[in-house]
């Protein structure tokens, strides 16, 4: 166990009768880190958050926060803040006696508690809105009292579950900013569950991909996109392409009648599947007598905004279909259209061939 | 070999000391539920395998029952009787069910408030009206016998009486039945032309099936287990009721009497049962995104449902004011000059203010302590965790009283707390034990209400205040509490009314000096002042209107205290 490490699952395992729900979680995570759990619905995620809060227990596995074994404690026992996706604040008390709820209960003395209070709502951008009710305040607003609920006892571990679903898109972005620069401020380690790897994306240090009860990879954004462990990473975590190869002698492979380069070398005659994200496919620059240079025609372009979703086949190819980005810039400069051909190039070090 | 051991000794959370107190709550609420429902229960069927001596049996009770033809002809009386009642209550019910929620007419909150006042009175009441409007010294006499009936009392008199009793509580059941319908179906239906009486006949009808099939269960129960009326009105005519009080308390054969309390048993085991089956399937017909239908104005249509609802509303206060007229006439039907006779004579000669003052008293004692078991268990079910056997029990147990008449459960309390050697004896005769009586007898209305009422709150906010290190005894009092208080004075109102005008539970089980005034209106009709009856019955409403009037008070009073956090 190292210096630094906060919070420590080791073989953690949840069973729901004959449902496995987690199946033998090994995670480490640092003192004043912030980690998402992410996953597609259904894969353990929250699961694996109520079992570090207590709130479910694991069916084998031990937790340790802070060096002290939690595994067996009740919730009450732990050190730890929460927020659910529905906020759960109480309706009948006031923004202020929310906040407080946990302090009132450790004795503090009442003006400090104010004071505690007034500091947090500054913190979480509500200043003065103590006598309010939950239900005069705004979905956003409320999950920001929720936070400050939560950190209001300076609790060693945050956690957040989901607590961005129930937002729409606009203030969804603008608080996941603020909870992440919140977060740094403080320093508390964190953990998010999410669905939405955009969120996972911009606000964790390390990302947790989860599926089917089981840690597919960790890392941080950047590894998790470029370098995906395993192929549900790859297609689970932005848009991928996916085309069937067959492996040739060393560092080159062969999808449809094309041979391309690689950067790998596989067992000659081997099936190989080639992943490679559409940013990947470059329109330019384009060198004459490069490998991996292929004729493609332009089958229907989907507008996005400042780059256009292009989808392409190609005869060299066979039947494989690929998407790639290409700006609006360039798609009027080179009068690209719907049937337009085109010389196409696969970036062979961004390409993830799995045997 | 250490993999297996694992395996083989589950991990186990410790239990924090706060949650230990909920566990405890839990067990008492259990112990009480087994000490004052299951007891007296298996007391009934304990005494029916046995003979008199109390040695075992067999089905000898039920052989030596079936072979008695005069308790054969109760057994047929009570069917027919109690499927004629329903036959009539029901299509009654859902005209005046479908006038107030499908149409535009005028008065709607009056006409509901009037349908409801039945409810304010014991159910003999109806009785005692139809015997000075039909009777043999009745004001319509006469017609009677130009429809082809020689006398009220008997068959007529019950079914009359029992149709208005049960006419509010099947109505009610309609109401929230054919209140839950989807305007878009209707949309539809009219965009392709449908004609009013296809759209009823395939769209009304299908959608409040359950609700009229859940309301012809509730009514042939109440009809079937009912006892003041069939005393009153009934004369010779003999049903299942009534033979259970005169073989019980007349001949002493505590054998047959619960060889026929679990005859009684049957049919409302049977409604619980499709009771439940229904609200399963009526909560999946309704979807969130329903639009709730709001009727049209048709004048000629909307006159049409208010005639029929003043029709039904001008008989039930026809039946209410005979008896408030009778109550004071002097000397009916010689001298119908105003006094108040009956009422000096029943409450001072016959001392029924005794018993009113004991009626009050268990009534006030039912609401407070039947509100705080009721919400205590209902608590602790939904909203604390672990001893999942005992917590099935509570569960089972709350549900349970909804399938025992009053009748059966007050034989019970005999058998179970009358046996020697039960420490619980001492209870016997008590004012306390009619009082749990009632407790236990209504206790699934008052448990489903809590259970609603704690539903709606966010199932997080237990784990937030675990994360907050504060115990749920302290959430309870400052959050879940003052949010459940309307729901709580419902329950309590709901335990005070009943306790009121409950006869069947009690019957059995008190003594001179804790006589109620619902049986002591039974012991005034028995004695031939039946204006005296009346009068008593007319206290009872009167009661509970006042009581009414106060818990509204007390809500409304309550709301403003503690539900400001309701305001935008």
């Amino acid at each position: 166990m190292s210096e630094a490490t906060y919070l420590r699952l080791a073989g953690i395992r949840k069973e729901f009768g004959a449902f496995t729900a987690l199946s033998h979680i090994d995670l480490d995570i640092a003192k004043g880190e912030f980690v998402c759990f992410l996953g597609p619905s259904g894969c353990g995620k929250t699961t694996l958050l109520r079992i570090v809060a207590g709130l479910e227990l694991q069916s084998a596995g031990r937790i340790e926060l802070a060096g002290r074994d939690i595994s067996r404690l009740p919730p009450a026992k732990r050190d730890y803040g929460i927020v659910f996706q529905s906020y759960a604040l109480f309706p009948n008390l006031t923004v202020a006696d929310n906040v407080a709820y946990g302090l009132t209960n450790r004795k503090v003395p009442r003006r400090q508690a104010l004071a505690r209070v007034a500091e947090l709502l500054a913190l979480v951008g509500l200043p003065g809105s103590e006598a309010k009710y939950p239900a005069q305040l705004s979905g956003g607003q409320q999950q920001r009292i929720a936070l400050a609920r939560a950190l209001a006892t300076a609790p060693g571990l945050l956690l957040l579950d989901e607590p961005l679903s129930a937002l729409d898109a606009i203030v969804r972005v603008k608080l996941r900013q603020e909870i992440r620069s919140l977060q740094r401020q403080l320093g508390v380690t964190t953990i998010m569950v999410t669905h939405d790897q955009e969120e996972a994306f911009a606000v964790a240090d390390r990302i947790v991909v989860m599926n089917q009860g089981a840690i597919e990879q960790v890392g941080d954004a950047m590894q998790v996109y470029r370098d995906p462990a395993s192929l549900f990473v790859a297609d689970f975590v932005g848009r991928i392409n996916v085309l069937g190869a067959t492996a040739l002698d060393a560092g080159r492979l062969r999808i449809g009648a094309h041979e391309f380069h690689c950067e790998h070398a596989f067992r000659s005659g081997s099936e190989l599947r080639v992943y490679l994200r559409p940013e990947d496919v470059l329109a330019r620059p384009i060198v004459a007598g490069d490998p991996n240079v292929f004729d493609a025609q332009i089958e229907k372009i989907e507008f996005m905004g400042p780059y256009c979703l292009v989808r392409v086949g190609s005869h060299a190819l066979a039947d494989h279909k690929l998407t790639v980005y290409l700006s609006l810039n360039y798609l009027a400069e080179a009068q690209l259209e719907v049937g337009s051909r085109m010389p196409l190039r696969m970036v062979p070090e961004r390409m993830r061939i799995f045997e | 070999m250490a993999a297996a051991l694992l395996k083989a000794v589950p991990l186990r959370q410790q239990v924090h000391w706060s949650e230990r107190i909920a566990h405890v709550a839990l067990i008492l609420v259990a112990l009480t539920l087994l000490a004052f429902l299951a007891g007296p229960l298996g007391a009934i069927l304990q005494q029916s395998l046995q003979d008199a001596q109390g040695r075992f049996a067999g089905l000898a009770n039920f052989i030596a029952y079936a072979k008695t033809p005069a308790l054969l002809d109760s057994l047929w009386n009570s069917v027919w009787v109690s499927a004629l009642v329903t036959l009539i209550t029901i299509p009654t019910a859902f005209g005046f069910a479908y006038a107030l929620t499908r149409s535009r007419m005028r008065f709607k909150a009056l006409a509901r408030t009037i349908t409801l006042v039945p409810l304010l009175a014991p159910s003999l009441l109806a009785a005692i009206s139809l015997i000075y409007w039909f009777g043999n010294q009745g004001l319509l006499k006469a017609w009677l016998a130009r429809v082809g009936i020689d006398q009220i009392y008997g068959a007529p008199g019950i079914v009359l009486a029992e149709t208005f009793s049960t006419f509010p509580h099947a109505l009610m059941i309609l109401i929230t039945a054919l209140t839950a319908a989807d305007a878009r179906l209707y949309e539809a239906a009219d965009s392709m032309g449908t004609s009013a009486a296809r759209k009823f006949f395939t769209i009304t009808l299908p959608g409040a099936k359950y609700g009229l099939i859940s309301a012809a269960l509730v009514t042939f129960t109440l009809v079937v287990t009912d006892f003041g009326i069939p005393k009153v009105i009934g004369g010779s005519f003999n049903v299942l009721a009534t033979d259970v009080f005169k073989l019980v308390i007349g001949q002493q054969d505590f054998q047959k009497g619960a060889v026929v309390a679990l005859l009684l048993l049957a049919p409302a085991v049977l409604t619980f049962a499709v009771d439940h089956w229904v609200s399963k399937k009526q909560t999946a017909m309704l979807s969130a995104r329903a639009v709730p239908y709001q009727p049209k104005k048709v004048p000629w249509y909307d006159a049409i449902m208010e005639g029929y609802c003043v029709l039904v509303c001008a008989l039930i206060l026809a039946m209410l004011g005979m008896a408030v007229f009778a109550s004071f006439a002097s000397f009916w039907p010689y001298n119908l000059s105003p006094s108040l006779r009956h009422y000096t004579m029943g409450l001072f000669d016959a001392e029924v203010g005794e018993a009113f003052v004991n009626s009050l008293g268990m009534a006030a004692g039912t609401a407070v302590f039947g509100g705080a078991l009721v919400f205590i268990g209902a608590y602790m079910l939904e909203k604390t965790q672990g001893l999942k056997p005992v917590r099935g029990l509570v569960r089972l147990l709350a549900m349970l009283p909804m399938a025992v008449p009053g009748l059966v459960l007050g034989l019970g309390y005999i058998f179970f707390f009358n046996a020697p050697g039960n420490p619980l004896s001492g209870l016997y005769h008590t004012l306390t034990l009619l009082t749990i009586c009632t407790i236990v007898h209504f206790y699934t209305t008052g448990h489903l209400t809590a259970v609603t009422a704690l539903k709606a709150l966010d199932a997080e906010f237990e784990s937030v205040s675990a994360s907050l290190k504060v115990p749920w005894y302290t959430t309870l009092w400052r959050v879940t509490l003052p949010i459940c208080t309307p729901a709580l004075v419902d329950i309590a109102r709901y335990f005070f009314i009943n306790a009121m005008t409950t006869i069947s539970a009690v019957v059995f089980l008190y003594s001179p000096e804790t006589k109620v005034a619902s049986i002591a209106i039974l012991n005034l009709d028995e004695a031939g002042e039946i204006g005296a009856a009346a009068a008593m019955a007319i206290l009872i409403a009167a009661a509970n209107t006042v009581a009414t009037f106060a818990f509204m008070a007390l809500s409304w009073w309550i709301d403003r205290r503690t539900q400001a956090w309701k305001q935008r």
